[in-house]
């Protein structure tokens, strides 16, 4: 075998090894952009329904499950006592903490009832998406929503909101950490509390 | 005699400037705290202060009055802030938002009757929202140590200096009678109780339903004071996958 061959076996090789190691990008600009315009398409019929607040912050629930990578986001918040926990701790902090983040968010979103929310730019950033969106109040100020899509979890699901700037999960690792903190790093403590509160 | 006054306070201001440039440069998501026991002191006194004063008013407040009378209040309030925009729109070199700012006072502050209506935004003249911290920040001044001040709430050193040079260069300050002065006043305090009852929820959910409210509102007051200065908030994007992966 000569030089040649080898190198190219070397380099179908890496090939093969680079694709399996880095997740494929098929996320476009476009995908992006339409699973903002569901989330927003969503939220606007909810503050424009005239629903209870009840009614409201359950149907915002089922937008976070629907679109947001809770999984993703409940780790991160979690952040180093994500790594010593145990697949089951993981699991039942998932539950608990994806309804304690929608209906938390949700309370937010019902606060542009009347308003209006609109897609106004779509790019690639990094690793992920980033989908700007407007929020038209009802006296007509408006506010920028931030929402960071990535399809990293195997589906395009949006992990991050910022909204006037306030980055959703840095703001939640710094509460959850003090919720731990509060119950000396107890985290069967820390579900048994979120369950309660949600 | 007025503008002699004017120019004492600009030195005083000029001065002060100084204080600000020693505390070190901060990066976006860091958290620079040195008086955190004083801080916190502060927070315990401000929280108790809005639960017993300031939110059952706001509540109040927001359902006797109508609403397009709050609005009313809060416009008047918003158009004699905007001198004081003016200003720090040409401290900053910002010939642009000077113009619009001072159009907008103009065409406000008479068809608009002193700002009871807003005919400059119909307009699209609007040349935004300006104070002295960002001015200490355009001549890059850095931010400092956080500071929860009483009753005025978080803040940063170079904006607690901010804060007191806005007070003492106010335009309105400089030229209106004490009666005008305490009008003036009176309609700011009612366009910030609207705030407060308009976003009840938020301010309570921080204030009242978090582990550590004195935590919480420091990184959610520094988040959108960078983000509001114009920081690129992309600085702080980053990607928890990389996170995820990393301990696996």
């Amino acid at each position: 075998m000569n030089n040649t061959h080898r190198r190219a076996i070397i380099l179908g090789l890496g090939a093969v090894f680079f694709n399996k190691a880095t997740p494929a990008f098929a996320l476009s600009t476009d995908q992006a952009s339409q699973l903002v315009g569901k989330v927003v398409d969503d939220i606007n019929a909810v503050i424009q329904s005239g629903r209870s607040r009840a009614a409201m912050l359950d149907a915002f629930e089922k937008i976070f499950a629907r679109y947001a990578d809770v999984k993703t986001i409940a780790r991160y918040a979690l952040g180093r006592d994500a790594r010593s926990a145990s697949a089951a701790q993981m699991a039942k902090f998932t539950d608990v903490f994806s309804r304690y983040i929608s209906r938390k968010y949700g309370a937010r979103f019902n606060e542009f009832v009347g308003g209006r929310i609109d897609v106004s730019s779509t790019r690639k950033v990094k690793s992920f998406h980033e989908v700007k969106a407007v929020v038209t109040f009802r006296g007509g100020s408006k506010m920028e929503i931030v929402f960071l899509v990535s399809d990293r979890s195997g589906q395009p699901l949006f992990f991050n909101i910022f909204i006037e700037g306030i980055n959703m999960l840095l703001t939640e690792r710094t509460e959850i950490g003090a919720m731990l903190d509060r119950r000396q790093g107890d985290l069967d403590a820390l579900i048994s509390d979120l369950r309660e509160k949600g | 005699m007025v503008r002699m006054a004017f120019f004492t306070k600009l030195c005083f201001a000029v001065a002060m400037i100084g204080l600000g440039a020693c505390s070190p440069q901060v990066l976006t998501t860091e958290i620079h705290d040195p008086y955190e026991t004083a801080n916190r002191r502060t927070h315990t006194f401000n929280k108790a202060i809005d639960r017993t004063l300031v939110r059952p008013v706001a509540i109040g407040y927001s359902q006797i009055m109508d609403d397009s009378l709050e609005n009313v209040i809060s416009n008047v309030a918003s158009n004699l802030s905007v001198p004081s925009h003016v200003i720090n729109n040409l401290l900053q070199g910002d010939l642009e938002s000077a113009v619009k700012n001072t159009v907008k006072f103009g065409i406000n502050s008479t068809i608009g009757l002193a700002g009871i209506a807003t005919p400059a935004a119909e307009l699209g003249i609007d040349g935004g929202r300006s104070d002295f911290g960002q001015t200490l920040h355009v001549w890059g001044i850095s931010e400092g140590a956080y500071l929860e001040l009483p009753m005025l709430g978080p803040s940063t050193s170079r904006d607690a200096l901010g804060t007191a040079v806005d007070y003492l260069l106010d335009p309105i300050g400089q030229i209106a009678s004490a009666q005008q002065q305490a009008f003036a006043t009176s309609t700011q305090v009612g366009s910030l109780l609207t705030r407060r009852g308009q976003f009840t929820g938020t301010v309570d959910s921080v204030l009242y339903d978090s582990a550590d409210s004195y935590a919480q509102m420091r990184s959610i007051f520094l988040q959108r004071r960078r983000f509001e200065l114009g920081g690129a908030q992309e600085e702080a994007y980053f990607d928890p996958y990389d996170d995820i992966f990393d301990d696996e």
